[in-house]
């Protein structure tokens, strides 16, 4: 694996400006599914530790099954090579699992600017059956309560389809999870 | 550049085999307790009843009635092949063996799933008759190990009782839209429910999955209560009746989790196997 030569100047920069940068790097890696959103909006971004020169970075999976968790980690670890870090682990961890509420209010902000609802706060403990009882998601769009869920499953395995019957667009949201 | 994409991965075997890091490294995995044959059998069990599963609903793909029900059980089986993946991939760390290896290269009577999962679905009604009952019963299950004494397999349970709620909130909804619909839709919802029903019991017998609770014969009986009242709720609603059906018969006693399964698991891995076993090699 030939990473590319670091930039002028950048290995000397003193380590904590360097763990600065290697922290800024990966946390603009935008999800591959919702790219108006970066890993670290989306709460998926565990941690990055530099120690002498390995960067580490920790990611977490939003499913199991997820799929973009490995565009996400190659992404990752080409971002940080073309930033002059040539030696990069990504390390994937499932405890404690990811959630919706790990969103930050930036990410909720450019979700719902791109017209995908952002989650309503995750619920904890026993998990109750709901049979429709959930309410309806307001409309990124104009903001109309008045909307109906088209299907429980989006394109990716963290969204979900809805119709808003004021103004008449389709939109996603992101499940509560 | 491409390259890079598995520089550090040890695991390029297989389909989803590369570039799958190993999301154990951070779980102390040291002592895997001293039951570790038994901590590799629940994992086992439960890895094989979400891979069949995962099949099964993988065959509906392009001949559901409509697209959201593609994307719907399309994400449900992705979940259950994540889930699967993990489970049997700690069962390797375990044991011995990696996911493939036990995903691929087992024989029917090795597979220890529960009979349930191994049917072939006649319709839609029983698609989500069977899915209502799986998702609520492995919905309670994994609930319950979350508080594993394996790490690996309280975090495995804990990201799963996430995505299970979506697909029992999925199952129960079309199962009220059928029950309480037409005559036809509700006699094929009924029909659905009672070809389900023979494999019931069998997801409440004592096995090495529940014995990872504290007192599991007790709980066993709690965890059927909860089931009931949760499947109950919904049959309710949906007006539907709850079938008086007599258990499948395993063989001598014997059913799914002790190797024992229908004739429907055969023809399942032979189509999930047969790629794997003609390249044995391969690399992708």
């Amino acid at each position: 694996m030939a990473a590319p030569a670091p930039p002028h100047g950048v290995a000397a920069q003193a380590p904590g400006t360097r763990l600065a940068r290697a922290r800024e790097v990966a946390s603009s890696v935008p999800d591959p599914e919702l790219p108006m959103v970066t890993v670290a909006e989306l709460g998926i971004l565990r941690k990055v530790t530099l120690t002498d020169e390995h960067v580490e970075v920790t990611i977490t999976p939003t499913y199991l099954g997820c799929p973009a968790l490995h565009e996400i980690a190659s992404d990752t670890r080409r971002r940080l090579h073309e930033a002059g870090f040539p030696d990069v682990t990504v390390q994937v961890r499932l405890a404690p699992p990811w959630t919706s509420d790990a969103i930050t209010a930036e990410g909720r902000r450019k979700l719902a600017a791109a017209g995908i609802a952002p989650p309503r706060p995750a619920s904890t403990g026993p998990v109750p059956l709901l049979l429709g009882r959930r309410g309806t998601v307001p409309c990124p769009r104009c903001g109309s309560p008045d909307t109906a869920q088209l299907a429980a499953f989006g394109a990716t395995p963290c969204t979900a389809l809805h119709r808003c019957r004021g103004c008449g667009e389709p939109f996603e949201s992101v499940k509560d999870l | 550049m491409d390259n890079d994409v598995w520089a550090d991965n040890t695991s390029q075997h297989w389909a989803y085999g590369t570039g799958f890091t190993d999301p154990f490294q951070d779980i102390d995995l040291r002592s895997p307790a001293a039951d570790a044959p038994q901590l590799a059998l629940r994992c086992l069990m439960l890895g094989d009843d979400a891979l069949i599963y995962s099949h099964r609903l993988q065959q509906w793909v392009t001949r559901l009635p409509e697209l959201e029900e593609e994307t719907a059980l399309a994400n449900v089986a992705l979940d259950l092949l994540g889930q699967a993946r993990l489970l049997l991939s700690r069962a390797g760390h375990v044991a011995g063996g990696d996911e493939d290896r036990l995903a691929f290269f087992r024989s029917e009577h090795e597979f220890r799933n529960v009979r349930l999962v191994e049917r072939a679905d006649g319709d839609f009604a029983e698609l989500v008759a069977r899915l209502l009952v799986f998702s609520t019963w492995r919905l309670a299950l994994l609930d319950r190990l979350q508080s594993s004494a394996d790490p690996a397999l309280a975090a495995i349970a804990a990201k799963g009782v996430k995505e299970l709620t979506y697909h029992r909130e999925y199952a129960a909804g079309w199962v009220v839209r059928l029950g309480d619909g037409t005559a036809a839709s509700k006699a094929r919802m009924q029909a659905g429910l009672e070809a389900t029903w023979p494999f019931v019991d069998e997801l409440f017998r004592p096995d090495a999955v529940l014995a990872d609770v504290p007192d599991p014969l007790a709980d066993l009986a709690v965890l059927r209560s909860d089931v009931d009242a949760i499947i109950d709720t919904v049959l309710g609603t949906a007006t539907l009746d709850r079938p008086q059906r007599p258990a499948a018969t395993g063989v001598g006693g014997r059913t799914g989790r002790d190797g024992v399964h229908t004739e429907d698991l055969g023809p399942i891995l032979a189509e999930l196997q047969s790629v794997a076993r003609a390249h044995p090699d391969g690399v992708w």
